[in-house]
C-alpha cells in the first residue's frame, strides 16, 4: 500500500527540499518506488537541488489542468531509476492548484509508486496546506531555533485539523526531522538540545540531521546529500530516517564526520 | 578584563531560549482552541436565547479576557425592547443584571434592553 508523506516546516530555509531529496532518494536506493512531488508553485527548486531543472517540460499544474498526463510530465531520476519527480510550474500562479486535480493526481500516483513524498512549500497558505492534505505521514523539518520551533509547532497543529484524514477523525502520523544540527554547541547550552525541541513539540523523533558542509557541497552540484556522499554524516542520519519511516526500530543517532568519534547514542526510537 | 573575560564560561542561552517558547507555545495553543470554545459558546447560547427571545445572530457578542490570575467571560445579549414585555422600562437608569459581582467601571449596563452575565473562569 502506497504511502503519502509530506515534508513540511511552517518556516522557510530549515531544509525540507534538502531532505526531501536526501530521504527519496535513500528510499529509492533501498528499493522502493518513490515519486517526489514539488508543491512550491512559482518558486519550485526541488528540481534543482535533484539536478533535474534542465529536464523539465511538463509541471505539476499542466497535469492538474489537463494539458500533459502525468506519465509525460514525472522525469526519472539519471542515478535511480525507482526515483522519479514531479516538477512545480515555475510561472504559474499557485491558485492553478484545485483540491480536486490534487487528489486526483495523488490517488493516481499511488497506484504506481511506494512512496508518494511531497514537498511543501513554506507558510500555511493554500500551497502548503494542499501539499499536506492528502498526506498519511508528516516529517516535521525543525532548526534548533526558537522561530522554526515555533512555527513546527503551528504546522503540527494543521496537520491535526487540515488534512483529509485529520476531518475523517483520523490521524496523520508525524515525526520530527532536526536539521542543522550542532550537538558542540548543544552540549555547550549555546543552542536548543534535542529534548527540549522534543519535549516542546511532542511528536517522535526520525533523526537528527548534523550541520554539515556536505550538504552545501551536493546542492551545488544538483545531487541529493545521500547519493553524492553517501558515507557522510549528515546523509547516514538520512538513511537511517528512511529506515525509521519503512518501519526499522533504529535507535537515534547523531552521526558525525570526525574520525573515531561516535555519534551520541541517545536511546530514543522513533514511533 | 578582557583576560578574565576570555576565561569566563560563555553564558548558556539554550535555557532562555526554551523557557520563552515554553511560554509562548502554551499562550498560542490556548488561544487557538480558545477561538473554537468562543464560537461554539456563542451558538450554544444563541440557540437557548432565542428559545424565548427572537434574537439576531449580531445582537449576541462573546469576549473572552484573559488574565494573570482571573480571566472573565463576558456575554452581552441583545433584545429588542418590545419583544421582552415581562421587562417593564424602568423610570430611572437601572443597574445591570449579572450573576457575580465585578467592577463596576467594566460594566456600561445603561440600557434596559440587555443583559450581562459576568463569569470567572
Amino acid at each position: 500500500m502506497a504511502k503519502v508523506l509530506v515534508v513540511t516546516s511552517g518556516k522557510g530555509g530549515v531544509g525540507k527540499t534538502t531532505s526531501t531529496a536526501a530521504l527519496g532518494a535513500a528510499l529509492a536506493t533501498a528499493g522502493k518506488n518513490v515519486v517526489l512531488i514539488d508543491f512550491d508553485v512559482g518558486l519550485r527548486n526541488l528540481d534543482l537541488v535533484m539536478g533535474a531543472e534542465r529536464r523539465v517540460v511538463y509541471d505539476l499544474i499542466n497535469v492538474v489542468q489537463g494539458d500533459a498526463k502525468l506519465a509525460q510530465a514525472l522525469i526519472r531520476d539519471k542515478r535511480v531509476p525507482t526515483l522519479s519527480l514531479l516538477p512545480a510550474s515555475q510561472t504559474r500562479d499557485k491558485d492553478a492548484l484545485s483540491d480536486d486535480g490534487v487528489a486526483s493526481i495523488i490517488a493516481e500516483l499511488k497506484e504506481k509508486f511506494d512512496w508518494v513524498i511531497c514537498d511543501s512549500p513554506a507558510g500555511i497558505e493554500r500551497g502548503a496546506t494542499l501539499a499536506m492534505r492528502h498526506a498519511d505521514i508528516a516529517i516535521v523539518v525543525t532548526n534548533p531555533e526558537v522561530s522554526s520551533v515555533r512555527d513546527s509547532d503551528r504546522i503540527i497543529g494543521l496537520l491535526d485539523s487540515k488534512t483529509v484524514r485529520a476531518e475523517k477523525g483520523e490521524r496523520v502520523e508525524k515525526h520530527l526531522l532536526l536539521t542543522r544540527f550542532d550537538a558542540v554547541r548543544a552540549g555547550r547550552g549555546e543552542m536548543l538540545n534535542v529534548g527540549d525541541v522534543l519535549e516542546i513539540l511532542s511528536i517522535p523523533l526520525l533523526g537528527i540531521i548534523p550541520e554539515s558542509s556536505e550538504v552545501l557541497r551536493a546542492s551545488n552540484l544538483g545531487s541529493p546529500i545521500t547519493l553524492n556522499n553517501p558515507a557522510s554524516a549528515p546523509a547516514r542520519a538520512y538513511f537511517d530516517a528512511a529506515k525509521r519511516l519503512n518501519g526499522e526500530a533504529l535507535d537515534v543517532t547523531i552521526p558525525s564526520d570526525r574520525k573515531g568519534l561516535f555519534g551520541k547514542l541517545f536511546g530514543r526510537r522513533a514511533a | 578584563m578582557k583576560l578574565i573575560n576570555f576565561f569566563r564560561k560563555p553564558s548558556t542561552t539554550a535555557p532562555v531560549a526554551r523557557e520563552r517558547l515554553q511560554l509562548l507555545l502554551a499562550h498560542e495553543r490556548a488561544i487557538s482552541g480558545k477561538s473554537d470554545l468562543i464560537a461554539i459558546l456563542q451558538e450554544e447560547i444563541m440557540a437557548v436565547i432565542t428559545k424565548h427571545f427572537p434574537v439576531e445572530q449580531e445582537g449576541i457578542t462573546v469576549k473572552m479576557e484573559r488574565g494573570e490570575v482571573v480571566s472573565t467571560l463576558e456575554v452581552e445579549v441583545e433584545i429588542p425592547t418590545p419583544m421582552c414585555p415581562s421587562f417593564p422600562l424602568p423610570a430611572k437608569p437601572p443597574k445591570a443584571v449579572r450573576t457575580e459581582p465585578s467592577d463596576p467601571e467594566e460594566t456600561d449596563c445603561d440600557e434596559a434592553d440587555e443583559e450581562i452575565a459576568r463569569t470567572g473562569t
